[in-house]
């Protein structure tokens, strides 16, 4: 009888590894938990190109980290991207006047936007926004306006 | 020319014998299913024989494929300055196909072969015979249990196959090469469906799974009652199952991420 309840313990523990396992890759690994809202305070930006940015992206300041984009949005009126972050509540002093670029990491890496914090005496506040923007380099027209130049050049000559 | 013929012949009708009796088997075990719910003890100690035995092998697995995939896809991706992809790229190879299929194969030459070589002895030892004589049908009271255990351990072990792999790349990728800890898994969500990739990965493991025990107790069962026989039917069981699934691991992934 003891050794058939340790196999049933043991039985049990089995299942239950198995099921974290589910629930950590449910979880940890796959996009449920996301839904479910960071802790800190939301600030906003306009762009006019968001190139590839997406909800999850990092939010840095200075190379480090400081929040992730929550949401991304559409003006129907201002044909403009609005860009909702959220900045971890630790970094709370971030000027009025920061202005937001959107880079990317590396070559092929992933988008993200870099705040740039500028001089002014007064901190940005949950539901603020951004003023300053920089729209994301989109590569095509980098090219189609190196091409352009290119052929004015030799027009030129 | 004819002899040649005939044997063919006697192959095909030999081959196709067989496959009809694994699947009157699987009908039968099927049948017997319900019946094995009113015994849950049973359940339970075949659990512990082909799930919790076979964890050790499995969690070791993991760590280790998980690893060795971290520390190679970042030599590629560090090229082209994308090392923060490790997370997408070391999740999605595990939850999509490596968990599955790999924790397939272990189970296969763990459990399966031990299944086949239990009922194997147990019939060449008439056990089987002997339950018959007591009216005890052994379908119900040896297999359908085997059966029942081999469906809800292997989903299970994928989990934890693929779990522990990802933990694996995370501690290579992380721990060792220095990417951003926030960005390893960021991007893996980013990237990460939960129905798309993951449920399709569980829903994998639970085809092999069905497989795995089928082929294994059904080899066990139609053994040769002899000792040759029942070696002969442990290295099948071990064969024929590895190669179900690699071969169903294309259909599914053809069929789940095809178009």
């Amino acid at each position: 009888m003891g050794s058939n309840r340790i196999v049933e313990i043991v039985v049990g523990v089995f299942v239950a590894l198995g099921i974290a396992a589910l629930f950590m890759l449910a979880m940890k690994v796959s996009n449920l938990s996301n839904l479910g809202a960071d802790k800190g305070y939301e600030i906003q930006a306009r762009f006019d190109n968001i190139g590839g940015l997406k909800v999850m992206s990092p939010v840095s300041v200075a190379g480090v980290r400081i929040g992730r984009v929550v949401a991304i949005n559409f003006d129907q009126n201002r044909y403009e991207a609005v860009v909702k972050m959220m900045i971890d509540p630790s970094y709370n002093r971030l000027p009025k006047d920061t202005s937001a670029s959107i880079f990317t990491a590396g070559l092929l890496g992933e988008q993200y936007v870099s705040l740039e914090p500028g001089a002014d005496e007064e901190f940005l506040h949950d539901g603020d926004q951004v003023k300053l923007t920089q729209s994301s380099l989109v590569m095509e027209q980098i090219i189609g306006q190196f091409l352009f130049g290119k052929a004015a050049e030799g027009a030129d000559q | 020319m004819l002899d040649w013929l005939q044997m063919l012949g006697r192959g095909g009708l030999d081959f196709f014998e067989r496959l009809g009796r694994g699947h009157v088997f699987v009908l039968r075990v099927l049948a017997s299913v319900p019946v094995v719910f009113l015994q849950p003890r049973l359940i339970v100690t075949q659990i512990y024989s082909v799930g919790v035995l076979s964890l050790v092998i499995i969690v070791v697995s993991g760590l280790n494929v998980g690893m060795v995939l971290g520390l190679q896809m970042y030599n590629t991706l560090v090229d082209f300055g994308a090392e923060t992809s490790l997370g997408p790229v070391v999740a999605l190879s595990l939850v999509r196909e490596l968990g599955p299929v790999v924790a397939g194969l272990l189970f296969a030459g763990r459990a399966g072969s031990a299944l086949t070589a239990e009922i194997g002895l147990m019939k060449a030892t008439e056990q089987l015979s002997g339950m018959e004589m007591m009216a005890v049908d052994p379908v119900k009271r040896i297999v359908a249990p085997r059966f029942v255990a081999g469906l809800i351990s292997m989903p299970l072990l994928a989990a934890m196959f693929s779990a522990v792999g990802i933990l694996g790349g995370y501690f290579v990728g992380v721990g060792l090469l220095g990417i951003d800890d926030g960005a390893f898994w960021s991007q893996m969500q980013s990237k990460v469906d939960l129905y798309e990739d993951v449920m399709n990965g569980v829903i994998k493991s639970i085809v092999f799974g069905v497989v795995i025990t089928w082929i294994a107790v059904f080899e066990g069962y139609d053994a040769v009652p002899t000792t040759e026989g029942v070696s002969r039917a442990t290295t099948n069981t071990v064969v024929y199952a590895s190669l179900a699934v690699l071969g169903l691991d294309f259909v599914l992934t053809a069929l789940m991420f095809g178009s």
